[in-house]
């Protein structure tokens, strides 16, 4: 078997260059050999989308990919959406309107409503339901979170 | 997951020599979304992954040539979902694409895999059937061109030989205006997959081609070209004696957790009636072609 191929990835902006195994996903390689572990690890089947991250440009389960695929790509995480340490717009929604309740889905939704706001920058709650399908909150605030995307979405100019 | 060696040949030679030499031990990965399920479960256990995402020949892209529409086998459903082509003459093929998964799923899901996965939940395959696909495959002895309605055997099983992959789905443009409606039934809305998915197709010289899965080992594909089942006018009873004879196939599993069977073939002829008349409607609405 082989194993250790080098992989080069721009994560958050910064170049990333690591030997990761073919069997390897690229939620495995981010939260343990990037230490970045806002990503989540949920159900691994690619159902609730808790390690949701936006891979060149789209949100895909970080789980169903493979770390080697990834390799050249460019990979935003929830760790790359603040600022200088403030939190963003779309961050700071979710906190006004209460939409983190025990936050272990947060990260994952926060990447569907990222990616949702640059398609849609004034989303209808239909199209936020349709966004963050791929997503679920077992604490039941899809209200809250869809107030607070659609209210990111007000706040943005 | 186990451990498996990992190919990213850049030529199509190469992927095909390496599928034609391991055979079963091989493995293809495009988009990933079912073949990583099933390296984690352990219900695949290839020795070798093969990507294909960096072969030219596969690369994603939709474009039409020569009277056909070509997808890439390496083409998303989002773009398939998305794209002006596809939306504007097939329509049904986009409403399918746009319900596979959720947005993750449908960023990295490939049309040419939900083929060759060949579930027969697959809520592509009905619309593919409906519009004729041709299924292109690349191997050992060249090009082949088949027919979609050949290429299914059952789940997970087509009729691709040992060294073949697929590199593009064609569409014929259609020669006649046609309106064609894809419907689904699932437990819940959103990411679920399919106890019925059912496309229908009528063009203006009254054929009406309807194609069904999730009611047995594989999607099937019937034509009516009496007229009946196409004409606004005829009382539904009759179209539904035509619908129970297309149907007379559909052989539900009794072991599936998603629906029974006695459901799924009720439901089978309520969305048989439901898309012929939408067909109908979106031919009077003027079509596509």
């Amino acid at each position: 078997m082989s194993n250790g191929i080098p992989i080069h990835i721009r994560v958050n902006g910064q170049e990333r260059s690591v030997e990761v195994a073919p069997h390897h996903t690229l939620l495995e390689v981010l939260r343990d050999d990037l230490h970045l572990t806002g990503t989540k690890e949920c159900c691994l089947v690619g159902e609730c989308g808790a390690c949701t991250v936006i891979l060149n440009g789209r949100t895909v389960d970080s789980c169903l990919v493979l770390a080697v695929e990834a390799d050249g790509a460019e990979v935003m995480t929830v760790e790359g959406l603040s600022r200088d340490g403030r939190l963003s717009p779309l961050q700071q929604a979710f906190l006004d309107k209460g939409a983190v309740q025990c936050g272990f889905c947060t990260p994952g939704v926060l990447m569907s409503a990222h990616a949702l706001l640059g398609e849609h920058p004034h989303p209808s709650v239909e199209e936020v339901q349709d966004g963050l399908a791929g997503n679920l909150c077992r604490c039941a605030c899809y209200q809250q979170i869809a107030e607070a995307i659609r209210a990111a979405g007000e706040r943005e100019p | 997951m186990r451990a498996f060696s990992y190919a990213r040949p850049e030529r199509l030679a190469e992927a095909v020599d390496l599928l034609h030499t391991l055979g079963a031990d091989a493995r293809i990965l495009a988009g990933g979304t079912d073949l990583i399920l099933r390296l984690r479960d352990g219900t695949l256990t290839p020795r070798l992954v093969i990507d294909v995402k960096r072969i030219p020949e596969l690369r994603p892209g939709i474009r039409e040539e020569r009277g056909r529409l070509v997808i890439g086998a390496t083409t998303v459903m989002t773009d398939v979902a998305a794209h002006p082509l596809v939306r504007q003459t097939f329509q049904a093929l986009a409403d399918a694409a746009a319900v596979v998964g959720a947005v993750q799923i449908r960023n990295r899901a490939t049309l040419a895999g939900n083929i060759c996965n060949a579930s027969p939940a697959a809520d592509t395959s009905p619309p593919l059937l409906v519009y004729g696909a041709v299924v292109v495959a690349e191997g050992p002895g060249g090009t082949r061109r088949l027919p979609l309605d050949e290429f299914f055997v059952r789940s997970g099983v087509t009729t691709l030989q040992r060294g073949e992959l697929v590199s593009a789905i064609e569409l014929p443009m259609p020669g006649r205006r046609m309106g064609a409606v894809h419907l689904r039934r699932t437990r819940r809305r959103g990411h679920d997959l399919a106890s019925v998915t059912l496309c229908c197709g009528v063009d203006q010289a009254g054929v009406t081609r309807l194609a069904y899965g999730s009611v047995g080992p594989r999607p099937l594909l019937r034509t009516d070209d009496t007229g009946i089942l196409a004409d606004p006018h005829r009382p539904e009873g009759e179209k539904l004696a035509i619908l129970e004879r297309m149907f007379a196939e559909a052989s539900p599993s009794k072991k599936s957790m998603r629906a029974s069977p006695e459901y799924r073939l009720a439901m089978l002829r309520v969305m048989g009636l439901r898309a012929v008349r939408g067909a109908i409607e979106r031919l009077t609405q003027g079509g596509a072609r």
